[in-house]
Formats: C-alpha cells, structure tokens, sequence
C-alpha cells in the first residue's frame, strides 16, 4: 500500500512537470510579446529591451523554463506582468470563491444525481426512469454557458429569485452552482442508478425481501448505503469536470474565482497568471485522481488498487 | 489599454499656459500664474459625508501611479495621489494642484514649480521637492517597468536613465524643499499636461521601498482619500483623508468600488438603488431601456470622449502601398450604420483628432461614404475586381461586430477582407509586425487621448518613432515632413500663440488625411448613469480627466 | 471535456464476432436512439439544404434587420426567429451554424479517434517502454485543465474553421486513447494472438487483421459520443470568441456575439443554445444506444 502511493505520488509529480513544460512552451510560442504590453505604446526599443532583459525573457526557452521550475519549487509561481503582483497572492486570494462554487457545485449534482439515479433505480423500466434517463442525458449534453445565461434569464431577471451575478451570500452560490451541478448530476443519476440495480440483485436484499422487509426500509436501510458507497469514491474524478468548466461558469456569473482570473489573464497574455492557474487546476485534477484511485478501494471492496 | 476621456467642449489654451507678454527683459524669469484658491473651487451646496458604491467588471490591477495605466484604475489613482498639475474639475483647463505656481524661461526649456507648503502623505509625513524628484526618478528608471515612462522623454537625462546609464534625471533639480526646476532638451508645449498625468503623481520614497513590488497594493498618497481595505478580486474601499490639503475636500467619508461585476448587473443594481454609479456605463441591451424612461434619462449625463476608433492600413503592404488602395476604403465605410450598432453612442469620424481637441478641424470635409468613387479609386489603382486581405480585430464586443460590418462594407467595393478576431495582446502584436497586419480595426485598443492636446494622436501612432517593430503606428505610416512639422508645433511654448499651434496641428492631420494610412470611423460619446441622491455639477460625471467621475468633488444629497 | 458518460463503458468485455449484424434495426427499435437519429438527421438536412431553404444569405447584414437604434428584430413573419445584432436573419444563420457544428464534429472527432486509436493500440500491443511512455503521456493530457488547453492552443495557432478541427482533436483523443489501450492490452495476451506471434506474423499484421476488428465497436461507440464533445467544445469556444472566425456561423458565437442583448432578446440565445443542446443529447443517445447493443455485459446497466 504504501509503496504503491509512492509510486502513485511520484508518477503524479511527473505528470504535473509535465504539464508545466507543455504550458510554458505553448505560452512561450504566443504570437504576442508581454514586454510592449508592460512597457506601454510610448516606450523606446532600447527600454522595451531593458525590461525584456530584467524578466528574463531574452533566454533561450531552456533556460527560461529552467527558472520558472526552480523558483516553483520553492512555491514561487512568479509576478504577474499586468497587475504586477505575485501570482501566488492572486490565486489563494481567488480560491475560496473557486473552492466555494466547487462545494456548491458537488452538493448539487450530489444531491440531484442521487435522487434521480436512486428513484430510477427503484421504478427500472417504467416511464419514470426512462425520462428521469433522458433528463440525465440533458444534462450531460447541455452547454454550461447557455445552461447559465437561461438559468440567469429565468430565476434572475423575471423571477428575481435569485441575483444576477456577484459574489457574496449564500443567494449568489446557487445559480453557479446548478450550473456546475447540472452537468455532474446527469452523470451521478446514472453512476447511480446502475449501482442501485446492483445492489438489489444481491443476495442480501434478496433475503431481506424474502423477509418481508418493508420496500422502504430496503431500500434506504440497506440497499441504499452499499449504492451510494462506490458513486462517492467517485468524487475526485468530479474534480477534473469541475475544473474544466470553471472558465466558462465563472465568466458567465462574474464570480471571483481562478477561473474569471484565468481568463482576465487570457485576453492579456498575462502569461505567469496563465501557468499559475494551469498548475493549479492540475494539481487539483491529479490530486483528485489520486484520491479516487487511493480511497475507492476502502470503500467499495469491488474496486481495486491498479 | 488607454484609458482617459475629456469631456466634449472647446479647450482654451490660455488658461493652461501664462509667459511674459510683458516685453521686458530680465530673460530668464517670467511670471508664475497663481494657484486658483482651493476654497474656490468647492461647491458651495455640497453635503459633507456619505458613502458611495461605484462598481467596475475588471479587476484593479494595482493603484500604483506609475503603473497603472486601466479605465478603473486611472481615476481611482487620481483620488489618491496628486500631481505637480491637474485640471479645473470637470474640465480640461490645467491648473497648479501640489504646485502652488510655476513659472517657464522664454525658450520654453526651463520650468520652475514652487511647491505648497504643509501637504502631508497618508503617512503623516511633508511631501517636498524631493519626493517629486524621486518620483519621477522611478518612473523613468526600466527597473519600474512604468508604461508610462515615455511621456517623459523630453527631461534632460531622460535617455541616460532610459539606458540604465544613470538612476536619476539631470534635468531635475531640487532648488530648495518647495522648489523645484526642470530642464528640458527641446521646449516642449505638452509639458504641463505630463505634470498632470499620473505617470508624475507623487510618492513617497519610504513607502515605496518598503513595498517594493507591491507598492501598488499598498499605495499611499497625498491625495483626497486613502485605502482603507483591499479585498482582491472584490472589492475596493477608500475613505476620506482628513488631513488633505486642499481645505472642504473631499465631501465623501467613504468610496466602496465592487470589482467583478457585470455592467448588465451593476445597472440592474443601480435600477434597485444598490449602487450609485456604474463604473462600465449602459451596456448596449439596456441603452435603449434607459433612454426611452424619462426618470432614468435624466440620471444619465452625456459628454465627449477624446477617443477615435480606426481602421489602419499597412502602407507598406501591397495594395495598401496605393494610397488611392487607402482613399478608396475612406470611401467604402458606411461609418453612419456602423454608429448605429452601438445604440448611436458615437459620432461618425473624418479626421484623426476627435471633435473635442484643439486642432479639431470644423470645416474639414473628409472622404464621403460613395461607393462608386471608391471602385473607381480602386481601378485606377490596378484593382477593378478588387483583392483579398485581412482584417484584424480584437475578440470582444462589439469589435467583431464591427469588424463584420466594416467587412460587408469593403465586399461591395470589392475588397475580400477575412477577419481574424484575436486577443488584444496578439492583434497589437500583429500591427508591431511589418509584415503582421494589412489592416485593423482599433476598437478596444484605441486611441483615447492620455491628455488633452492634440500632439498626444500623433507621436507614437502616426508618427515615424512608432513605425518600428513592436511599435503601435500600425499603419506603417512615416512622413518624415511631417515628423518635423510635429517637433515644430510642439516647440511653440507661448501660450498667446496657442490658437497658431492648433492650427498647425490642424494643416498636420490634414495631409495625413491626404495619404490616408487610416479610415477614422467614429468618436465615442460617453454616458454616465447616477442615482439619484448624487449630487454635483454634471460636468463631474463625465469628467474629462478624472474617469468616470470625479471623486474628489461629487456628494451625496441624504446626509445631514 | 471529458464526456462524463464515457467511465461506465467497460473495458473488459469479450466481443461478439460479428458486432455489426443487425445493427441499423436493433438501433431503430430503441425509442431514445430514433429520437437521437431523427435529430441527427435533421440537423445534417438543414445543414445540407441551408442555402435553399431561407430566402437570407447568412452574412448578409440587412438595413429592415435592425431598429433604427441598432437593436435586433424580434421573431415574425419576416424574419421567423428574428435578427441578430447586425440584423442578419438568425435562422439563416442557425442553418449555416449547422454545417459548422457538423464539420467540426465529424472531422475534429475524426482525428481525435484518429490519433487515440493509434496511442491506444501501439502502447496497448508493444508494451515495454513505447508502451509506458505513451500511456504516461496520456495520463499528462489526462491532467490538463482541458478548456484552458484548448484555450492556449487555440491563442496560439490563431483560429479558423480546420485550425478550430485540430485544436479539438488535440484536446480530445485522450480518454479514447486509454479505453482502446486497456481492450488491446487485454486482447494481445489472448491465445489466438499468441498463436499468430509464434507463427511469425508481422506485428501490423496481427494489429490490423487481428486485433482492430475487435475494437470496431468500442470505436463506433467512442466515435458517436466523442461527436458529442466535440460539439460542445466548438459552442464553448467559439462563445468565448477564441473559436471559428466571423462571419462563419457557429451557434457558440451567434451567443457569444448576441449575449449582452440576452435580457432584451432571449431569443438570441435561446435558439442557438438549444440547438447545441439538441445535437449534443443526439449524439450521447445514439452513443449510448450502440453501447447498450455492442456490450452485452454492460446491457441493463445505463
């Protein structure tokens, strides 16, 4: 055990040094030049020169890349060329909101996709699954921006349920949310659906029914728990989802997350706040990965170590 | 990119300079102009107290005068730093602010600032003459990595700190703690406006050193308010600097500037009465709502922009090459329906200059919008079936839409543009590149004016010094003629001889227009939205300087 | 983006031998699947007849298309789902998307099982340090942020239409990639591939006649989900104003384009959104479908 999560550890550091040189030489590939954004349209070539020269950006690619690394090591992720300020400092004060809208985000696909998985499970083949699997597919196929923009027309312009944008309180969290929570919840109700259907094909529940144990009872006393067990361990595979998405839902709400940093810096080519939000999300991704794979086995006794 | 805007009137030039009309003699000193009595300048019904929330979509990158260079960024600096010059609020009429008079040598090179006395940093410490010279020290030194360093070019020294050969400027010269000389290279019309930028805003040496980097993140003044709290990404609240100079300023207690909203939410916030101002102004979905409600019409103030959008043309790419290739698409631009699709918040353009600057030419009748004068054109030069090309443009709106109108335009007269919406940086990158870009649209990256003279729409962008690679003249366009005109314009100091600079300004741009290196499409108006216990002169909404409003001199009206 | 329906798909299921047979109808007798076939099918005939069935040109940008205060037609009689902001008919311009949305989804898709496919199969069959270097490789692609990925590419390469294709294509061939490495990997330690290994067939030889017909299925699988995906990733994209180029329809930038109008005007994206919306869910229900057909253990479980 421990020598597989060392190997698991070490292979995902890997990864993430992998993912850092292929960032910084996409970024380094950029047909743009940050120097004349930082040193504005009235600059000489000799001050452009001068400050291309303080940042390092007159390297070759190696060396270039070389310290980057060495200065992330040492947890320096760098200084932004627009807002000038540590790019570390930018995201922890960002990731709350990120972590936020992540935890909104799972309780709501959690919370539907269960419900859904767990009801359709239970009526297998009439009318009611069929449609609760077609709204799975909905949701699994829906665009989060126009999944978004529709939820804010509705909830937040006519009804004014809910505010139109912002951060804040506990109103604003929901609309992203269910945004976030609409695409995960499609794959929950079927994650969970399937494993209910296992469940109650086991022996136990058999004899249970046989029993004459009430069908409620069953189903949330026994054949519930074992369901929801292995669609929990899959959480950290959510993660990855999550951070794909987060761009997208962040710039739609305006909510003050990496993702609406990531792209502010995007439009900019504010190139170290770019790499500073790629290493993040994947960290992020490769730890939830890690996660899975380490803690499903506990678990679900079904699922074992690769 | 830019960011300031002046508000749409006619700038008097005698009120920015004042010399000797007196013949008399004893050369080099000539008279100071008095500082206008700050107690004048204070609107007698103002309310003292109150606070206001003021809302921006991008974030403050930071509040450093020597860096920041955004339109939420700019006036916010303005409210906590102050400069040697700044102008009448509301207008664009320069006047002393930490200077208490200033006085400039005949030839125009050497310009004397006395200094108030008792002006305090948020620090509690005197600013003196020696911080305004360590402040414009660091602002020209490449290791503050200034955007702004530039605009100093013309202080002795200047190209030895430029070149990492000195850390200070020769050219400034600490007289005695509250005087302060500078000596130019060349005599330079423009130089009260540079004092006035917040490039030359002044810093205290102590405090910078002790941030260093982040500074920025901790700025400390000796303007009208000073940071109270910074919550990145969200919000940013300045309070009232009690001990600032300038006595019944500011009459806001507090100033809550919430970042990362929506201009769509921020108005619906201001519908609500939550806000007071919309840092972002009226998206365009709303515009019309707005305008068409009486009640909301009258919080909305409109006013001039010193802004110009245009289309540049490679001069040195074939066809462009052609300046009949560059009339022809003068001719081609159906400018009035582009202006329609931004709700008419613009007026169309024929010139560079924008109709609020000196120079501004009235009678000047530009290219007119025909069709068959532009095929005509285009066959004379060689091209009866027309060509192909690109058209570059920034990737938000509503510059692709622009662009795609512009694009149907140039199909009727035959010219297949494609259209590469890219992301600023790699569209200015591609107009830095000879080679980059036949054409662009400037949306988005344009050109609004850093102050309010009309030199400032030719140096860098028309002029032979940005026609290099990286640079931002992307038309390519050099006049070396014209180059030398420039200099000229720009050496006549003697403000009784302003009305002749504008006018030679004015015969500059008219042979630019001659060759064509850009079709000019349209000058943005701007429109504040207010609610309603705002109070204050209007001009104050749309202040040409201090954008969008002037912070220091609004009030509410519900306080006691 | 991974396709949040791909985990379930079992890697470890023996294959019928002829998976094809019968196909069409067993697909035909599933109501989801005809209902995801009759969309698909009427996506490609408006995408196919676009020109001829609007009397509108797609870009053409009509004087009667605005208000005088340059704001878009509502729907009606002229113009039955209204204009857009530079008064362009919208369902013209829904047309053409179509087009868009299918090329990028068939020829992005296409090279995306393409190259996973190729990773999935060498890595699966050689093993040895090809094989874990490949793998490795996949798990990189795997961490990835993939809309930034895709972001980064696209800033990069500068977009057009077939630009758009092959930033797709890059981000998306990794989860096809490991589901056909774990099928090869468990089919070349089957007997009758050892049996063809001692009698000397050439590597290509037992990969192409041996090994990929038994992956068909799971390829047309993948490749009908995969469109999906794909379609997704261009309508994000584009809404972002990093993907096709103007004026080239795409129904992500008629929102992206449209949306600060979206309180006034709904409909501007409403009806591009659902259209996105409408060939994606196609996609998966077919996919799905031809899973639940060509995997008999994984039938029940979806």
């Amino acid at each position: 055990m421990i020598a597989y999560l060392g190997r698991r550890v070490v292979q995902s550091v890997l990864i993430l040094l992998g993912v850092s040189l292929i960032t910084f030489a996409l970024l380094y590939l950029l047909p743009a030049d940050p120097v004349r954004q930082i040193a504005g349209r009235s600059a000489t070539p000799e001050t452009v020169e001068n400050i291309r020269r303080q940042l390092g950006l007159d390297q070759p690619f190696v060396v270039q890349y070389w310290h980057y690394l060495t200065r992330l090591l040492s947890g320096d992720l760098g200084r932004s060329y627009i807002q000038r300020s540590e790019v570390t400092e930018l995201i922890i004060s960002r990731l709350p909101a990120s972590l936020l809208l992540m935890v909104g985000a799972i309780a709501c696909e959690v919370v539907i996709g269960l419900t859904m998985g767990l009801i359709a499970a239970v009526k297998r083949g009439t009318a009611t699954d069929q449609s609760l699997m077609v709204a799975s597919f909905v949701g699994v196929s829906a665009p989060q921006f126009v999944v978004g923009l529709l939820l804010l027309y509705v909830f937040a312009v006519r009804l004014s349920w809910f505010p139109i944008g912002g951060y804040g309180t506990w109103r604003h969290l929901v609309l992203p949310s269910l945004t976030m929570g609409i695409l995960g919840a499609g794959w929950y109700a079927r994650m969970m659906r399937s494993s209910m259907i296992d469940v109650l094909r086991q022996d136990y529940v058999r004899t249970a029914r046989a029993k004459g144990l009430a069908r409620s009872a069953i189903i949330f006393r026994h054949a519930l728990p074992n369901a929801i067990l292995p669609v929990i361990a899959m959480i950290g595979i959510d993660i990855g989802i999550f951070m794909g998405g987060i761009v997208v839902v962040e710039s739609v709400f305006g909510w003050p997350g990496i993702g609406q940093l990531a792209w502010q810096a995007i439009q900019r080519i504010d190139i170290p706040i770019i790499m500073g939000v790629t290493l993040v999300s994947a960290f992020a991704i490769v730890l939830g990965n890690l996660l899975a794979d380490t803690v499903a086995p506990f678990i679900d006794p079904r699922i074992k170590l690769r | 990119m830019k960011t300031k805007k002046t508000r749409e009137r006619e700038h008097d030039m005698r009120n920015y300079l004042i010399s000797t009309v007196t013949a008399s003699a004893l050369a080099l000193v000539l008279l100071g102009m008095t500082s206008v009595r700050a107690e004048d300048a204070v609107d007698p019904n103002a309310k003292q107290g109150g606070a206001i929330t003021i809302t921006y979509k991008d974030d403050v990158a930071t509040l450093d005068p020597a860096i920041g260079y955004d339109w939420q960024n700019w006036s916010m600096i303005k409210s906590l730093f102050d400069g040697l010059m700044d102008y009448e609020p509301g207008t664009t009429n320069l006047r002393p602010d930490l200077a208490e008079s200033y006085e400039i040598a005949p030839d125009g090179k050497t310009f004397t600032f006395k200094l108030r006395h008792g002006v305090k940093f948020h620090n509690g410490r005197e600013m003196t003459a020696d911080d305004v010279k360590y402040s414009l020290d660091r602002v020209t030194n490449p290791k503050t990595q200034s955007p702004g360093a530039g605009f100093f070019g013309s202080i002795k020294g200047y190209d030895d700190i430029a070149a990492g050969k000195a850390e200070s400027l020769a050219g400034i010269t600490v007289v005695d703690p509250y005087t302060i000389k500078f000596e130019l290279t060349r005599p330079d019309a423009t130089f009260l406006h540079v004092m006035a930028i917040n490039f030359s805003h002044v810093v205290p040496k102590e405090e910078v050193e002790k941030y260093g980097a982040d500074f920025g993140k901790h700025p400390v003044g000796t303007g009208a308010f000073k940071l109270a709290e910074w919550t990145l990404g969200q919000r940013v609240v300045f309070e009232r600097n009690p001990d600032y100079w300038h006595k019944g300023l500011p009459h806001l207690d507090k100033i809550t500037f919430e970042i990362g909203q929506e201009p769509i939410v921020a108005l619906l916030r201001l519908q609500k009465g939550e806000i007071d101002v919309p840092g972002d102004g009226i998206p365009p979905a709303k515009f019309q709502e707005v305008m068409a409600d009486p009640e909301q019409k009258a919080r909305v103030v409109e006013g001039g922009q010193l802004h110009t959008g245009y289309i540049t043309m490679n001069t040195t790419m074939a066809p462009f090459d052609n300046v009949k290739v560059r009339q022809a698409v003068n001719m081609a631009i159906n400018k009035e329906r582009i202006v329609q699709l931004i709700n008419n918040r613009a007026v169309p353009a024929n010139q560079p200059l924008p109709p609020s600057m000196p120079g501004y030419d009235k009678t000047f009748k530009g290219y007119p919008y025909d069709v068959a004068q532009a095929k005509a054109l285009l066959a004379e030069a060689g091209h009866p079936d027309g060509f192909d090309t690109q058209l570059f443009a920034m990737n938000t709106d509503p510059n692709p839409r622009i662009a795609q109108a512009i694009q149907q335009d140039l199909a009727a007269v035959g010219i297949k543009a494609s259209i590469q919406a890219l992301a600023q940086a790699n569209v200015i990158a591609a107009g830095g590149d000879k080679a980059g870009a036949p054409m662009i649209w400037s949306g988005g990256m344009a050109w609004i004016a850093d102050f309010p003279d009309p030199s400032n729409f030719y140096g860098p962008i028309l002029g032979c010094a940005g026609a290099v690679p990286g640079g931002w003249n992307w038309s390519w366009y050099c006049n070396k003629d014209l180059d030398s005109k420039a200099a000229e314009a720009d050496s006549v100091v003697d403000p009784a001889k302003a009305g002749e600079r504008a006018k030679m300004w004015s015969a500059i741009y008219g042979k630019i227009m001659d060759d064509a290196p850009w079709a000019p499409v349209f000058n943005e108006q701007r429109f504040t939205m207010k609610s309603t216990r705002m109070g204050g002169a209007d001009n104050l909404y749309v202040d040409p300087v201090h954008i969008p409003i002037n912070y220091d001199n609004v009030y509410v009206t519900d306080v006691q | 983006m991974t396709n949040p329906i791909a985990p379930e798909l079992s890697a470890t299921r023996r294959m019928p031998a002829k998976p094809h047979a019968g196909l069409w109808r067993r697909l035909l007798k599933r109501p989801l699947a005809l209902l995801g076939l009759v969309i698909i099918a009427l996506v490609v005939v408006g995408a196919v007849l676009a020109p001829w069935l609007t009397g509108y040109d797609p870009n053409e940008q009509m004087f009667d298309g605005l208000t005088l205060e340059g704001a878009p037609m509502p729907p009606g009689a002229q113009f039955w789902l209204g204009t857009d902001l530079l008064g362009r008919d919208l369902l013209t311009r829904l047309l053409f998307g179509a087009r868009t949305s299918l090329i990028i989804g068939i020829v992005a898709n296409g090279v995306a099982l393409l190259i996973g496919t190729l990773i999935g199969i060498t890595a699966g069959y050689f093993r040895g340090w090809i094989g874990s270097a490949l793998m490795r490789f996949t798990d990189l692609m795997m961490a990835f942020p993939a809309l930034l990925l895709a972001i980064c590419l696209a800033a990069v390469l500068q977009p057009s239409l077939w630009i758009v294709a092959m930033v797709i294509a890059l981000v998306n061939w990794v989860q096809t990639a490991r589901v056909i490495y774990t099928e090869t990997s468990s089919l070349s330690e089957r007997e009758f591939i050892d049996a063809e290994r001692t009698i000397g067939a050439s590597a290509p030889r037992i990969l192409f006649r041996h090994i990929l017909p038994h992956l068909v299925p799971t390829i047309i699988v993948w490749g009908t989900l995969g469109i999906s995906t794909t379609v997704l990733l261009e309508a994000t994209l584009s809404y972002l104003g990093i993907g096709v180029q103007p004026p080239t329809a795409s129904w992500g930038n008629i929102i992206f384009e449209n949306q600060t109008y979206f309180q006034a005007a709904p409909w501007l994206v409403f009806f591009p959104g659902t259209a996105i919306l409408a060939l994606a869910l196609a996609f998966n229900l077919v996919g799905d479908a031809l899973r639940d057909i060509l995997d008999p253990t994984q039938r029940g479980r979806a």
